[in-house]
């Protein structure tokens, strides 16, 4: 069925009496943060569906104007906050660009083995609680215990389980150690049979399948003319991944596929998002077995990244050379230009568009949030659809509320 | 790849072209913006409107104008990005919408005027949609400050008793 672009603002089917208004949200289970939807429903059919956003707006692009790039970092990890890692390495790729910084090999295989373990991390928690919105909870509780397991990988990396502040300006934070390595070599080999025994559950489940199948249908034509990007996009055969498009970080030297469908419905995004979680493993492994030896961060000469911390802490030199770069006007040459860059998020293109000044903060810095891009696709896709289906679109769709209206 | 050349033969002279490292620009007169976008979808396939964005120039340096416009566009088939840029400036800035061309402008467009306050002409539905509808500031303006105006603390607040 094609979209018609007016579908949300017409008013002309409101004003039948039978009629009547649901008020969705902000507060719902199924919005599982802060969104609103009023809905105007004839019997359980929706007619019409205006979301009402912003009830998480805390600013965060103007603040990118007043916080350092390196500071900036704890602010979007905040965004998408089922993949932080994957913000912070958005974040930092696009202000790397900016500035011109090439990243250590070691360093370009550890941000991408920690995007990959964020894409599972999303997509365990999107998978999850859609399954959970539509009755089946034990997927939930299954995939769950699987993000602990990240939880504590990354808390071994960087010292925090969720808001990791890990990535800086060329480089991380600290450097991994073997324990680390171990523990990513164990998930990699304990993840699989959990996978198999959820799939089992859901793939063919005649609930789940009824209630997503035919669901939230989008067109290839209205995918590209919505914005759509990811998962999303790719569910409606658009054939487009940014890691194999655009390459970035070390992902032109792993072997992957690009999972499509064409199916275009709520149960093709479910098929596409288990099936990257294999290609994900598919990365992880390799290269988490060919991480290579060197240095995590770039030279602290280069006068662009801080110098380990042991260093600030022990000699005067490491103290001065971190003073100066947390000074705003002596720190990083940016160059006074715009950049555009993106990285595949697990949601979609996640950019950064960055506009420099003399100083190492940003004077705009613009996200382009795959969760925005997506919601506003939502009124689109459930016009005539039940009530009870508008869990399953919004499920789908992935959205986070901190990462919509930042 | 689509030249300068050809856009400007076809959409005036006054159409600069910038690139810095794999971004490539095209800056162009607010008045021929809807014509070169229509053309660059149209018969440069540029089919996905990837975002449109704003920045606010208020004393930067070296700054001619108020506000930029930008549209990131892609070519979905081939992976070729273009970024258009356009100026507008105070006391009315407004362009046209571009919601025609592409559906997924919509929102997009809200969120430059909600923070901005450029409006787009022809938009079918431009109102807030972050802030809340009586809010009256544009904040990602320069001369918005970062801790607001006091909307925080002057915000209206309904009791359960006055509801």
């Amino acid at each position: 069925m094609p979209l018609s672009p007016v579908a949300t603002h017409s008013s002309e089917s409101a004003d039948r009496e039978y009629v009547w208004t649901l008020n969705f949200g902000p507060q719902h289970p199924a919005t599982h943060t802060t969104l609103r939807l009023v809905l105007t429903l004839d019997g359980e059919k929706v007619l019409k569906a205006v979301p009402y956003i912003g009830y998480l707006h805390s600013g965060f692009e103007k603040l990118a104007e007043h916080l350092d790039f390196n500071q900036y970092v704890t602010i979007a990890d905040r965004m998408n906050y089922l993949s932080p890692l994957a913000n912070e390495i958005a974040w930092h790729h696009s202000v790397e660009k900016l500035l011109g910084i090439e990243l250590t090999p070691r360093c370009r295989y550890l941000r991408t083995i920690l995007a990959e373990l964020m894409r599972l991390h999303d997509h365990l928690l999107n998978l999850g609680t859609t399954a959970l919105d539509l009755g089946g909870f034990t997927a939930f509780l299954y995939f769950f215990q699987q993000r602990e397991h990240i939880y504590d990988i990354v808390e071994l990396a960087s010292g925090q389980r969720f808001h990791t502040s890990y990535t800086r300006v060329g480089g991380v934070l600290f450097d991994v150690n073997t324990d680390w390595v171990n523990r990513v070599r164990k998930f990699i080999r304990e993840f699989p049979p959990v996978y198999e025994e959820v799939d089992r559950l859901l793939t063919k489940n005649r609930i789940f399948v009824d209630r997503t199948q035919g669901i939230g249908y989008l067109s290839r034509e209205d995918a590209i003319n919505l914005s759509a990007t990811g998962p999303v996009a790719r569910a409606s055969g658009v054939e487009r991944d940014l890691r194999r498009d655009d390459p970035y970080l070390a992902y032109s030297e792993l072997d992957f596929d690009v999972i499509c469908s064409r199916g275009g419905d709520c149960y093709a995004r479910y098929l596409v998002r288990m099936q990257e979680m294999l290609e994900s493993l598919k990365i992880l492994e390799q290269a988490i077995e060919n991480i290579p030896s060197g240095p995590v961060n770039i030279a602290v000469d280069s006068d662009m990244v801080l110098p380990p911390k042991p260093a600030v802490y022990r000699s005067i030199e490491g103290l001065i050379q971190h003073f100066e770069m947390v000074m705003p006007n002596r720190s990083h040459d940016v160059p006074r230009e715009q950049v555009y860059a993106a990285t595949e998020s697990p949601n979609g293109e996640l950019g950064f568009y960055i506009v420099g000044n003399d100083e190492s903060r940003a004077w705009r810095a613009r996200t382009r949030p795959p969760s925005f891009i997506h919601f506003a696709m939502f009124p689109h896709m459930i016009r005539d659809h039940q009530l009870s289906d508008v869990v399953a679109v919004l499920g789908s769709l992935n959205i986070i509320a901190a990462e919509l209206d930042r | 790849m689509v030249s300068l050349q050809e856009l400007q033969d076809q959409f005036g002279s006054e159409i600069q072209e910038r690139v810095f490292r794999d971004n490539r620009f095209i800056d162009v007169p607010a008045e021929q913006l809807l014509q070169l976008l229509s053309g660059l979808k149209t018969q440069f396939s540029f089919d996905m409107l990837v975002d449109i964005t704003a920045v606010d120039w208020l004393d930067y340096e070296g700054a001619t104008d108020r506000f930029s416009v930008v549209y990131l566009l892609l070519n979905v088939d081939s992976g070729e990005r273009l970024t258009v840029r356009t100026a507008v400036n105070l006391p009315d800035p407004a362009l046209p919408s571009v919601c025609s061309l592409w559906m997924g402008a919509d929102w997009m467009e809200r969120e430059v005027y909600d923070m901005f306050g450029i409006s787009f002409t022809e938009h079918p539905d431009l109102r807030r949609i972050l802030m809340p509808e009586e809010f009256s500031a544009f904040p990602l303006r320069k001369d918005y400050p970062l801790k607001g105006r006091g909307e925080r603390h002057n915000f209206p607040v309904i009791t359960r008793s006055e509801g």
